[in-house]
């Protein structure tokens, strides 16, 4: 008797966790494969919420506003119709989550509670603690291991994907992965693969991401031939601790319980900042801001912080560090408020935040871009069609994407608390789409030639022999060093074009670089250079997709800006003012030339580039966005 | 302030291998915890005789404390190594692998083991399935709530099951994480409909009988886990059953 059909999934977060789910709840076995044991993913480091409409504020929080302020938080990027079911999903997605058990927080009646966060006025984040991400990507973990003792799904863990297999007509009919103990390449079989492998903050350097967000699987099928769309919305977060290994995320909340961010006013100012008198210290965000001072978007904040440090050379010390203050709060309010997050400053900075400020600067945090997926429109509803082999699948027959690594959702932004949902409501359907495409097959894995995972395993093999025989004398730990500063200085939270073009060159002669390459280890036991000069390679290509993406597009938008084509408001006019009536006429040019997939096909001396239009049929751009 | 810092780490290439000691000096800088220098030492692999050898090999993932990687024994207490910073560390700093679990090349080890625990104690809420039933779990006190937030936050990362006299490779005891988990799930309102099932998993040979009640475990708990509250709490709910079992059988 012919086998089941099985599906692979790359990636234990919350997408490829939830994906894993699906499949093995509809009977087909599911091969998982990840870097280390799918407990550790990224995913358990976001604090602060999910989001879902459950209206249990009193607030009349209806889900058409939460498709709203997903839709304009992106600044329309996103194919809209996906948009309508995430939303749609959100409270039964919170409601399946608390009967897993997640240790949601509580009213005192004992049920969830919800949380203000930033970009909408309702309170509609749902949390568990400080600590959202890790108690719901164990409730999935939890579950998917109950599906491994009944021995429908194997876990291979410490295993790196590094391709698909594509048979002669293209089609993606299983990967090759390396085993990060012995080192060595195999091919498996597959009748469908989903990957959930997570974001791409490293290619920054340091991001608030963790080791695992390198961007290098998603970069591996871009090569293959998936389209990559959108890869130049990076959301950066303006309040983040730098670190030799990570910038640590230092939550909105601080900002939202009145931290004041500063400078000292005269460069080069070496006194401790409590010895600085309150009338020289620059507090940029209130007077550039009055309106909003210190809680103006993140994108604003970041900014703005940048202009100082980078512009004006304000930064403490010369560097790119500035002050967020909290210290004019009793300590009781902080250790209410603000405790969890206090806690881990002092923890990983030694100082103490209840009486020092806390040093800040804007960090990479989230790929808004990623892996080009399709959907199948619903007729009817305006929507996607909730099971349907297209929905989620990328450009390559046969592989889907789920989690941060997709492009889907969140355009030129994401809002706050809206990938965690996004990652899980994400892995639901492209869960179930694979199921609904092997279901379909004509053709199987099994039947296809030896041949194509022979080579493949071949070519993969040639890739470590080649790494493993030093060619050159590139350190592959330094190149991301490099790397990341040539991100960060070109194409960082504000972008010009002779920058970006300066970016594109310096990466094109970091990829000829990493050819050439010198490991330290050269064995074939645990080798973790080896693995990581694979995965910077990888990396290089992927950020010379984000790099041209921002050099071609010229405007503002979302994440992306360049201070030569911003269109501003024009101030004190509203509505109906002639001023504004033409800053909306240009404002609507712009989208007529602008509001379109950035998607990336890859050739080997760089990204091909073309735009596509967007499904904006569930809200029309109409009216341009106005915080005022 | 010291100008430099001075590692000594326990290295061995691979489970059959003979362990060594090996020095390494960086620069200092302000605010690095052994993660971030141990990236700095494997970008600068030359050890204090002035030798390249291969970077040393560690596990970590989220550089935060949460996901439970990098635990290693610094200074001779197993901790995670994120949040071990070097200005708190009296120098040299001495990192060795946990040694209660196989390892697999220097500061890496495999902890494999302590998954298959929450396989084995059935560390899950049985649902349905993961599809919407239009229902929330039944309410839960905040009181409630608070005691399992504390057991929900265990990131598997064996701290307390290195430091437990109990757990070894002789004995087998499952060790006090998993034995959190257990009440975790036993306290949750659909979850203590599988209560039995659960305690019997710990019952046997290697359940909590085992405890000598050291306490180590508690002491070394980066998240301040109250693991000995879970076993004596455990321990009386499994006696509680051991008798419900005699009168039933
Ligand atoms: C500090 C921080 C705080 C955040 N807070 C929030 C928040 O409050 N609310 C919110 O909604 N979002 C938040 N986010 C964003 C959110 O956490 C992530 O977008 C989301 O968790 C990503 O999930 P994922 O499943 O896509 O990937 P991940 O959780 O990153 O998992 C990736 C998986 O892929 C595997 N993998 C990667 N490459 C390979 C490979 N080559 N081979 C094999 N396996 C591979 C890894 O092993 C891992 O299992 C936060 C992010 C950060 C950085
Ligand atoms: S109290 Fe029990 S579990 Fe904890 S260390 Fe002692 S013997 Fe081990
Ligand atoms: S109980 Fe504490 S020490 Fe033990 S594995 Fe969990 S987090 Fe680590």
């Amino acid at each position: 008797m012919a086998t089941k059909p099985k599906v692979i999934v790359v990636g234990g977060g919350l997408g490829g966790l939830w994906a894993t789910l699906r499949i093995a709840e509809s009977g087909f076995p599911v091969d998982l494969f990840s870097l280390f044991p799918v407990k550790r993913s990224h995913s358990c480091c976001a604090q602060g919420g999910i989001n879902a409409v459950l209206d249990v504020k009193g607030q009349r929080d209806s889900i058409w506003q939460h498709v709203v302020d997903t839709i304009k938080g992106g600044d329309y990027l996103a194919q809209q119709p996906p948009i309508k079911n995430l939303c749609e999903a959100a409270p039964g997605i919170i409601r399946t989550y608390d009967r897993m058990g997640v240790t949601f927080s509580r009213t005192p009646e004992g049920s969830m509670d919800q949380r203000l966060f930033g970009g909408v006025k309702n309170r509609r984040t749902a949390f568990a603690g400080a600590t959202t991400g890790q108690q719901l990507l164990y409730a999935a973990d939890e579950q998917v291991r109950a599906f491994e003792a009944e021995g429908k799904v194997k876990k291979y863990e410490e295993w790196e994907f590094l391709s698909v297999v594509l048979d002669d007509e293209g089609t993606c009919r299983g990967i090759t992965a390396m085993n990060l103990v012995d080192m060595k390449v195999h091919a498996f079989r597959a009748d469908a693969v989903i990957l959930g492998t997570g974001g791409l903050g490293l290619i920054f350097g340091r991001s608030t991401m963790s080791t695992n967000s390198t961007g290098a699987a998603a970069s591996r099928v871009y090569q293959q031939g998936a389209r990559f769309a959108n890869g130049e919305f990076i959301q950066f977060h303006p309040t983040a601790m730098k670190g030799h290994d990570k910038n640590r995320l230092m939550s909105e909340a601080c900002r939202g319980e009145g931290g004041r961010i500063w400078v000292p006013k005269t460069a080069g100012d070496t006194r401790a900042p409590n010895d600085i008198p309150e009338d020289e210290r620059f507090f940029f965000l209130e007077e550039w801001y009055p309106a909003y001072g210190n809680t103006v978007p993140r994108d604003v904040a970041s900014r703005a912080i940048y202009r100082v440090t980078r512009h004006m050379g304000l930064g403490l010390g010369g560097e790119d560090v500035v002050y967020l203050d909290l210290t004019h709060h009793p300590r009781e309010f902080l250790e209410k408020r603000l405790g969890g997050i206090l806690d881990m400053y002092q923890t990983f900075s030694g100082e103490d935040p209840y009486t020092q400020p806390i040093k800040i600067f804007p960090s990479t945090h989230y790929s808004m871009g990623g892996i080009l997926v399709g959907y199948e429109k619903d007729g009817e509803t305006g929507g996607m069609v909730p099971v349907h082999p297209k929905n989620h699948a990328s450009t390559i027959g046969g592989l889907f994407a789920c989690g941060e690594c997709d492009s889907a959702y969140h355009g030129a932004n994401r809002l706050g608390a809206n990938s965690l949902l996004s990652a899980t409501f994400s892995g639901i359907v492209a869960g179930d789409a694979s199921v609904a495409h092997v279901k379909g097959i004509k053709k199987r894995a099994d039947d296809t030639a030896d041949a194509a995972y022979d080579n493949e395993k071949k070519r993969q093999d040639d890739i470590n022999r080649k790494l493993t025989s030093p060619t050159g004398k590139e350190n592959p730990f330094a190149l991301h060093h490099e790397l990341g500063e040539l991100m960060q200085g070109h194409v960082f939270v504000e972008r010009d074009n002779k920058g970006l073009d300066q970016a594109i060159e310096g990466l094109k002669k970091l990829r000829e670089r990493s050819q050439s390459m010198c490991l330290d280890d050269n064995g074939t036991w645990s080798n973790q250079s080896l693995s990581w000069a694979r995965q910077i390679q990888d990396m290089i290509v992927l950020a010379e997709v984000i790099a041209k993406g921002a050099r071609l597009r010229d405007e503002c938008r979302g994440s992306h800006y360049k201070a030569e084509f911003e269109l501003k408001i024009p101030e004190g006019k509203f509505e109906g003012d002639p001023e504004f009536e033409e800053y909306k006429a240009k404002w609507k040019a712009n989208n007529d030339k602008w509001l379109k997939a950035t998607i990336a096909t890859h050739a080997d001396d760089g990204p091909e580039i073309e735009f596509k239009q967007i499904d904006t049929s569930v809200l029309p751009p109409e009216k341009p966005r106005d915080y005022r | 302030m010291e100008k430099e810092i001075h590692f000594k780490i326990k290295r061995q290439q691979g489970p059959d291998a003979q362990p060594y000691w090996e020095e390494f000096k960086m620069p200092y800088a302000p605010s690095h915890n052994v993660v971030s220098a141990l990236m700095y030492l494997r970008e600068h692999p030359t050890n204090t005789r002035g030798e390249k050898v291969d970077p040393v090999v560690w596990d970590c993932n989220c550089m935060e404390e949460v996901c439970g990687a990098c635990a290693m024994i610094v200074n001779g207490e197993p901790r995670q190594a994120c949040a071990a910073l070097i200005d708190d560390l009296e120098q040299p700093i001495e990192l060795e692998p946990l040694t209660k679990f196989p390892l697999v090349r220097d500061l890496m080890v495999d902890r494999q083991k302590m998954f298959d625990a929450l396989q084995q104690v059935k560390a899950w809420i049985k649902v349905d399935g993961s599809w919407d039933i239009h229902r929330h779990a039944p309410l839960v006190s905040p009181k409630v709530q608070d005691i399992r937030y504390l057991f929900s936050r265990c990131m598997t990362c064996g701290c307390c099951m290195e430091a437990c006299p109990q757990f070894h490779e002789g004995s087998s005891f499952v060790g006090p994480a998993p034995l959190g988990q257990v009440l975790l799930h036993n306290s949750h309102p659909a979850g203590e409909y599988d209560k039995e099932e659960r305690l019997h998993a710990v019952m046997g040979d290697g359940g909590i009988t085992d405890c000598g009640n050291a306490q180590n475990c508690v002491k070394v708990c980066p998240k301040d886990i109250p693991l000995t509250d879970a076993i004596a709490r455990l321990g009386r709910q499994t006696t509680a059953q051991w008798l419900r079992d005699l009168f039933t059988n």
